[in-house]
């Protein structure tokens, strides 16, 4: 999801860094991404700063750990202030108490339930 | 006190055995059932299986009546998670987390944990003790406040030997709080002239320490 997400991006004209600890996740970006690659995990500041985030308008964490998103999320928002942060949290629990505490989460299981819902009976 | 330990590994198992001995009540919450089932024969029914970073497990736990939760898992961003849920959403007074990298020990801070603890800091810590040539040994550190207190040992050729206090030009933000000369206490007025061998402790904002060990000691 995180390299579907940098191609749009990137395809769009923005400026987009992927941060991924496996070398091996960076050959699902296309051949034509024009943005940066770094190597390392994303909870780790020294990598952030590698990977530009103190000047960075969005930070996305889409790894497949919830913790490790909501980590490295809030490592951008309260360490480097970037404006705008948004963390993948598989559990809806987690979910809705990092909304309470100001962090933007973005949730697949309630989406997609939401969405079978609908394609099981419809839209309301 | 009632107190859950997170993560059953040797530090969070060793710790959950010394607070059972010294009479706490404790819990240890680990995710494999076999190291469960293996902690339950050794120390009797103090272990729950489950994610310490899943809010049911925390409640199953009794979260909400716990004095202090820490966390021992070998993963940072599992301690992070685990101790913000206590802190947030169950309310417990006091978290404390062990970090694996070293930086996350301030981080954590920031990010609303009590107390986070560094074994490789420690042992960094203890290291420097021991050498203590050209170096500022860490005497204590008043963590929220970002003010180290440190100790100089003069080597002969210090930039500082000959001089008064008042010629000193110290960094902003530090000041010479003793001078220990022959094991005696010296107190530390602006005519005092530093010797060779005197034991000069100092506190500085963090980030002067190494303006303030050129002017103690000279540039390593």
């Amino acid at each position: 999801m995180g390299s579907r997400l940098a191609n749009v991006l990137d395809s769009e004209g923005h400026e987009v860094t992927v941060v991924d600890r496996n070398q091996q996740s960076f050959r699902r970006l296309r051949e034509d991404f024009g943005g940066r690659t770094v190597l390392g995990t994303g909870i780790d500041e020294d990598v952030l700063v590698r990977a530009g985030v103190e000047g960075a308008d969005v930070f996305v964490a889409t790894t497949e750990g919830d913790n490790r998103n909501l980590m490295a999320a809030q490592l951008a928002q309260k360490v480097f202030d970037v404006p705008t942060v948004i963390a993948r949290t598989y559990d809806p629990g987690r979910s809705e108490i990092y909304e309470k505490l100001g962090l933007k989460t973005y949730c697949p299981t309630l989406v997609g339930a939401r969405l079978l819902h609908e394609m099981i009976l419809g839209k309301e | 006190m009632y107190i859950i330990v997170v993560g059953g590994g040797k530090v969070g198992y060793y710790l959950t055995k010394e607070l059972l001995e010294q009479g706490h009540e404790a819990l240890l919450i680990e995710r494999k059932s076999e190291r469960v089932d293996q902690i339950i024969e050794e120390l009797g029914n103090v272990a729950l299986k489950g994610d310490g970073c899943e809010v049911a497990t925390l409640e199953d736990a009794g979260a909400r009546r716990c004095d202090i939760l820490v966390t021992a898992t070998g993963d940072d961003e599992d301690n992070l998670v685990s101790c913000q849920l206590a802190k947030s959403h169950f309310g417990v007074p006091r978290t404390i987390a062990r970090v694996n990298n070293p930086k996350n020990e301030r981080i954590f801070r920031v990010l609303g944990v009590d107390v986070s603890v560094s074994a490789t800091n420690l042992l960094m810590s203890m290291i420097e003790h021991e050498m203590p040539r050209r170096a500022l040994l860490h005497l204590l550190a008043i963590k929220h406040m970002g003010v180290e207190i440190v100790e100089a040992v003069l080597p002969s050729g210090a930039p500082s030997l000959g001089k008064s206090l008042t010629e000193l030009s110290l960094p902003v933000d530090s000041s010479i709080a003793a001078v220990m000369r022959n094991g005696a206490f010296k107190i530390p007025s602006g005519q005092l002239t530093l010797e060779e061998g005197d034991e000069v402790i100092a506190m500085c904002k963090g980030e002067r320490e190494s303006e303030l060990r050129t002017v103690l000691l000279g540039s390593a």
